[in-house]
């Protein structure tokens, strides 16, 4: 179907775009990685972790939170960018079908962040934490929704307040306790009450939480089956959202 | 050399809801009463802006029209509009057999669009970007790199296809711009202010491109607010201006409606600085005017633009009639009538304004 394949199309376009030059993919790693190797420490003597290994299981899924909300929110800056250089009005001539313009970026976003995600694990994994490839893939997948879920955000921002100081006050003003709520530092478990029934109605923090009971081994709990659920219903409205303000006129 | 338009046309961009391409003969663009407004919010004020207010007119194959007015005239706002990034808010237009409000996405099968600002990402290579625009269209990719190959050679891009945008020239940019714009070989182009920004032998080059599009059939309609685009690109124009059209035809019958010469005479002499007083100005433009063989007067700073019929005769006669009020002008000149005295005429001020 045509919206299959100008999706595709716009989404090898980006990928290339974006692995034509390495060096910037890899600065993308630092912040996380960093974080990775410098907050689980802390982490662990606070939360009275056992061992590195539980304590990464804590930790993991909360830096991908944050790499989820983050990089997604912010990806509404390159929409600004690309429309500025003129990249969005040129495609728009084309026949090629608008909501692909987004969807092609968003899947390229997924991309980045599930590689992102990789090289997370095979770091923590190198420094203790133990994961079967089945409990990392369900965790993949979760993280992917949360990019897919941002992404459109960040687009919906992007296009609504097309000024990148006003954008940028505005984003961290969203990401900061989107992310927060969703335990991107400490986990909600600690949390008082009223703040984790405030969470409930965060979507990232139920993916947060899907993962962590994942890697931590909880396999019958039910947040397992609930996460991956209430996050693709969430992400489908919203993109579909924004595919349609997407098409929308914009000069 | 890359295949033109007309029996090289692709038969996915021939087919579609919309009808056939017009026979040849028939205009291969044709708008009618296409209106723009927009809204702006200043505080709390809102007012609408009124673009385009109404515009009528037609485009024949083959030819490249074009739209000159001064910024602000709504030349790239119907240029929109007619490429479908726009909206009208009424009015009508069939664009190569498309109908613009009824079936825009067959309307961008068949044209190509060139945007004033570049539309490329720096760090992409041109080449990437042709094989891109071209499977934008529904080009196959191994067709794709055929006509990516095509374009490259038609408009010279080897030297620097396969480096990274940014490191273009203003000129190579554009270029590649209009490469991009006709790789799907569109029946016709709308091009936005082709040239502007390009040092003189670039823009003397992409002239040269224009007419090589438009002698291998291509349409191309661009705007400018460059008269000597105009006059020495155009075969067609329309005078767009505050949103309306105020004259069409050819640049040589245009300035043909103004008979006679034109006679500049500058007040300012080079001797003194600074301009003459204003009262000795309006004088002057009084005294001009009252005389016989002068048709009309115009007053643009401190220099008068004198519509007469023959400027040998009525240049000593100006001589004579200011000298008589101690009038002494510094600097007198002649030309034929230009399309800015065909603005002047119909607007009532000088496209520069």
């Amino acid at each position: 179907m045509k919206l299959a394949r100008d999706t595709w199309l716009i989404f090898t376009y980006e990928v290339v775009l974006l692995v034509s030059s390495p060096v910037n993919v890899a600065i993308t790693l630092i912040q996380p990685i960093t974080y990775l190797l410098i907050f689980t420490p802390f982490l662990k003597s606070v939360m009275h972790a056992p061992s590195y290994g539980a304590a990464y299981a804590i930790y993991v899924p909360s830096l991908f939170a944050a790499m989820g909300v983050f990089s997604g929110m912010f990806a509404g800056f390159t929409l600004l960018a690309a429309i500025h250089q003129g990249v969005i009005t040129r495609c728009r001539v084309t026949p090629v079908s608008r909501a692909s313009l987004l969807l092609g970026r968003v899947g390229m976003y997924v991309l980045l962040v599930a590689f992102q995600g990789v090289v997370v694990t095979v770091i923590a994994v190198a420094f203790g934490l133990r994961v079967n490839p089945g409990d990392f893939l369900y965790a993949l997948v979760l993280l992917s929704l949360m990019v897919v879920l941002s992404v459109s955000l960040g687009y919906d921002l992007a296009l609504l307040v097309p000024r990148e100081n006003a954008l940028g006050n505005l984003i961290n003003s969203l990401a900061q306790p989107l992310s927060l709520l969703a335990g991107c530092l400490i986990p909600l478990s600690v949390a008082p009450l009223w703040v984790q029934r405030v969470a409930d109605w965060n979507p990232f923090a139920w993916g947060t939480n899907g993962m962590r009971t994942i890697l931590q081994g909880r396999i019958g709990a039910d947040v397992i089956w609930e996460a991956p659920l209430i996050m693709a219903l969430v992400a489908l409205v919203t993109v579909a959202w924004s595919s349609r303000l997407f098409s929308r006129e914009i000069a | 050399m890359t295949s033109g338009p007309g029996p090289g046309l692709q038969p996915s961009l021939a087919a579609g809801a919309s009808g056939p391409l017009p026979a040849s003969g028939d205009p291969i663009l044709q708008v009618s009463g296409l209106r723009k407004s927009y809204k702006t919010r200043h505080r709390r004020k809102v007012t609408s802006v009124e673009a385009v207010r109404g515009v009528d007119f037609a485009v024949q194959r083959a030819e490249i029209f074009g739209f000159l007015g001064p910024n602000g005239a709504g030349k790239s706002t119907t240029l929109r509009m007619l490429a479908t990034l726009l909206r009208p808010d009424g009015g009508e237009a069939m664009i190569a057999g498309a109908d613009l409000l009824r079936d825009p996405a067959q309307v961008r099968r068949r044209i190509g669009f060139v945007a004033q600002e570049s539309g490329t990402y720096g760090e992409s290579t041109g080449r990437r970007d042709l094989v891109n625009q071209a499977r934008m269209y529904g080009v196959p990719k191994s067709a794709a790199k055929g006509l990516a190959e095509a374009a490259i050679a038609a408009f010279q891009l080897e030297d620097f296809v396969d480096r990274q945008i940014k490191t273009y020239s203003g000129g190579q940019s554009r270029r590649l711009d209009v490469a991009l714009g006709v790789i799907h070989s569109p029946q016709i182009i709308f091009l936005d202010e082709p040239t502007a920004g390009l040092d003189p032998p670039s823009r003397a080059r992409m002239w040269q491109e224009v007419r090589k599009l438009r002698d291998q059939g291509m349409t191309i309609f661009l705007t400018t607010h460059y008269l000597d685009e105009a006059d020495a690109l155009c075969d067609r124009i329309s005078i767009i201006d505050a949103g309306l059209i105020v004259a069409e035809g050819t640049p040589s019958d245009l300035k043909r409606e103004i008979s006679g010469d034109v006679v500049v005479v500058d007040l300012a002499a080079p001797d003194t600085a600074g301009a003459p007083e204003p009262a000795v100005i309006l004088q002057a433009a009084k005294i001009l005017t009252e005389q016989p063989y002068v048709e009309s007067c115009e007053t643009i700073e401190h220099t008068l633009r004198l519509y007469v019929d023959g400027a040998a005769t009525a240049i000593p006669q100006i001589m004579r009639a200011l000298s008589a009020k101690g009038i002494e002008p510094g600097a007198i000149e002649t030309r034929r009538p230009s399309l800015d005295d065909v603005f002047l005429a119909k607007t009532g001020r000088t496209i520069g304004d």
